[in-house]
């Protein structure tokens, strides 16, 4: 008998006499947390990406390519990965050098770049959570992983929902997707929340939209 | 499961070393109290924690309930997507197909992200007697392994370890593993997982095998999930070119939709966050991005003999938050190596003996690591009664019974050593059904009252109990007696 026969067998046998259940299950949680506006809902996005040590930008369309340029000043990177999606016109004021990724890239070769520009998928602002899904716009899962300064470009307020029940909704289960809520960190050093370990350790999302009021939380 | 705890002494003795430890004593309180007060703010800005609690009972049981459509419905969605599938029985069946899925890659390591299952199979030991190294990359794991250590916590297990202790191992242990700890290291936490990203960095760029268990699976789907918070899962999970993934089959959850109940409890429950930093969700393979091959290892390892007991089955819904620990006063005193298990805490005290049956004295003793107080099934985020299921397992160890072990129906034998109690239970159960025999009793013990000593100096055995214990003092009158005499207490009657 392959071991495949035996557990699921075991598995028959263990529930022989289990009562059978039919009953759906009842989902009497909430599909989001308060009454919010759609500006209520970008504004706690910021307030939570914030309170896990991202940094949040806030800027219009117009001014994307001009904000990306000056963050990576600020920065002082040479070099920026930009997966093959990219919007151009984003990086079009950037003076680090781009560097295409490439299926061949080795990850010590992904390890010498400074920074990586993305979109993302959908943004999630109850718990302050960008998603990426791989798109052409984001990427390989490991171009924001191994450069230590990831950058993150949210549309508000399209791209954005107030719940995980309704970021859920909106992915795709078969592409591979990476949740990020903050810089890398760790808990495991006597129970207390440190910043910074193998994954990016700085995060900074831009969150572009029209700005009702600009320069907030610049 | 492993035989990594093999000659554990039983719980009361290895507890009582534990609780002589006043360093122990302080990291362990230090530690749990962090967690406990952030846990509770956490859980409060949900309003709806109730009925998410509910829901995730309720999903868990009904997998568990049709575990065996569900089995088959994950390995047809993940063969579909790409990843092949392998079924093992025991931990033996698990390493043994593990270490030659590595061996056929002809690589001699791999890199491992923090697995429950992995630690409860021994995997890392019986690579290493096939000649592979696995290297453990969550920073708690390892301090463990630097420290030639055991696992003390299911989120983190250094918990019993404090900042001093973690540099001084470091700075002496990281140069045999790899690159050595930088100079002048001091115990500030930053420094530390800094020396840990650069410690790991070289062995992630250049593996090729990971190794990783899941939180989650996805039966409609064939969708993994593993929730983290470093980084270094997703650099197990994307960077190899193979991925192994070692799975507990009760780590189903039916629909995609399912995830976002647990996609709130986990991570509220376990580091106190809104949400913890990573979560990565794979589907089979994906071209061009991540691991080419996918094995999942589907691990049974007494968890159909836990299915099998319907009272000790709904510890199978656990999701390995480890809030029970935090919250638990016998392992907030005794710590996590007192339970001689990689499952240590309340949640420990009821899968061990049920995944590896209550024959040797460690597992025999795990049900009675409880002051029953209940604090652990308050915090659960799936409901798991643990104080009902810990007097379930005592009155198996106790009157002993029928139970399954590894898939055939047993008949175990009382446990020796509660010869005492089961006398003490016999006469108790003649006794009460005996109105007139307990009334006299009653009478005698209150007329010899003042003769009676504070505490009973019981030989033998029993003096563990009678030793710390006063005896209860016994009224003048009898309170049926005095019923009657007063019918009931009218009139204020004394």
């Amino acid at each position: 008998m392959s071991s495949r026969e035996r557990i699921l067998g075991r598995v028959r046998r263990a529930l022989a006499d289990a009562p059978g259940d039919d009953t759906p299950i009842e989902r009497t949680y909430l599909r989001e947390h308060g009454d919010r506006t759609v500006e209520e809902t970008t504004e706690l996005l910021a307030e939570n990406l914030a309170d896990y040590r991202a940094i949040v930008h806030r800027c219009s369309p117009d001014d994307l390519a001009v904000t990306l340029a000056g963050m990576l000043a600020a920065r002082g990177a040479k070099t920026v990965l930009v997966p093959p999606g990219l919007d151009p016109s984003w990086l079009a004021d950037a003076d680090a050098e781009q560097v295409p990724d490439r299926l061949e890239s080795t990850p010590h070769e992904l390890d010498r770049i400074d920074s990586v520009v993305t979109a993302c998928a959908v943004a999630v602002a109850e718990t302050g959570t960008i998603v990426l899904d791989g798109g052409p716009d984001q990427g390989r899962r490991r171009i924001t992983l191994v450069p230590d300064h990831h950058i993150c470009v949210v549309r508000v307020p399209d791209q954005v929902v107030g719940s995980v029940p309704q970021a859920l909704e909106r992915l795709d289960p078969v592409r591979p997707l990476t949740w990020i809520s903050g810089p890398s960190a760790t808990s495991d050093i006597e129970l207390d929340r440190v910043e910074g370990v193998h994954g990016p350790r700085t995060l900074e999302v831009v969150l572009v939209g029209a700005q009702p009021s600009a320069e907030a939380n610049s | 499961m492993s035989g990594t705890f093999v000659g554990m002494p039983a719980f009361p003795k290895a507890a009582h070393e534990a609780v002589n430890n006043p360093t122990l004593r302080g990291n362990l309180r230090h530690a749990t109290h962090t967690i406990r007060a952030k846990r509770e703010k956490a859980v409060a800005e949900v309003s709806d924690w109730a009925e998410l609690r509910e829901a995730g009972k309720r999903i868990k049981d009904h997998t568990l309930r049709h575990l065996d459509d569900y089995l088959v419905q994950l390995e047809e969605s993940v063969t579909a997507a790409g990843g092949i599938v392998h079924w093992a029985a025991d931990a033996d069946e698990a390493n043994r197909i593990v270490t030659e899925l590595v061996k056929a890659t002809g690589e001699s390591e791999v890199v491992k992200v923090k697995s429950m299952a992995t630690q409860e199979i021994g995997l890392n030991e019986a690579l290493e007697e096939a000649g592979i190294h696995a290297y453990e990359t969550d920073l708690a794991e390892l301090i463990v392994q630097l420290g030639k250590d055991r696992p003390s916590h299911i989120l983190v297990p250094a918990i019993h370890r404090n900042r001093g202790e973690i540099r001084d191992i470091f700075a002496k242990e990281m140069s045999e593993w790899g690159r050595p700890a930088p100079e002048g290291l001091t115990d500030t936490p930053a420094e530390l997982a800094e020396a840990a990203r650069l410690h790991l960095r070289e062995k992630f760029l250049r593996a090729k095998v990971g190794v990783s268990g899941a939180n989650f699976m996805v039966a409609e789907t064939g969708t993994l999930v593993v929730v983290e918070s470093e980084g270094n899962g997703r650099m197990c999970l994307t960077l190899p070119e193979t991925l192994i993934s070692v799975v507990g089959i009760e780590k189903i959850v039916p629909t995609w939709q399912d995830l976002e109940v647990f996609l709130q409890t986990l991570p509220r429950s376990s580091t106190a966050e809104r949400m913890n930093p990573y979560t990565s969700t794979w589907t089979g393979t994906t071209d061009g991005d991540g691991p080419k091959t996918f094995h999942l290892v589907l691990l049974d390892n007494g968890r159909t003999d836990t299915l099998a007991d319907e009272v000790g089955r709904q510890a199978l819904r656990c999701i390995r938050c480890s809030a029970c620990l935090n919250v638990c006063p016998v392992y907030e005193r005794a710590g996590g190596h007192a339970y001689g298990s990689v499952y240590p805490g309340p949640i420990g005290a009821i899968l061990s003996p049920q995944l590896r049956g209550t024959a040797s004295e460690i597992d025999a003793s795990l049900p009675y690591a409880s002051s029953l107080c209940g604090a652990c099934y308050e915090v659960c985020p799936v409901a798991i009664d643990i104080p009902e299921v810990l007097v379930h397992l005592r009155e198996r160890v106790v009157q002993g019974g029928e139970v399954t072990r590894e898939g055939n129906k047993v008949v175990l034998k009382p446990a020796k050593g509660h010869a005492a109690e089961r006398a003490a239970m016999r006469a108790a159960r003649w006794a009460f059904a005996r109105p007139g025999a307990v009334r006299a009793g009653q009478r005698l013990a209150s007329r010899t009252r003042r003769l009676h000593p504070r505490r009973l100096p019981l030989p033998g055995p029993g003096k563990a109990w009678s030793e710390t214990r006063d005896l209860p003092p016994v009224p003048a009158e009898p309170f049926r007696d005095w019923w009657q005499r007063t019918q009931g207490g009218k009139g204020g009657a004394k």
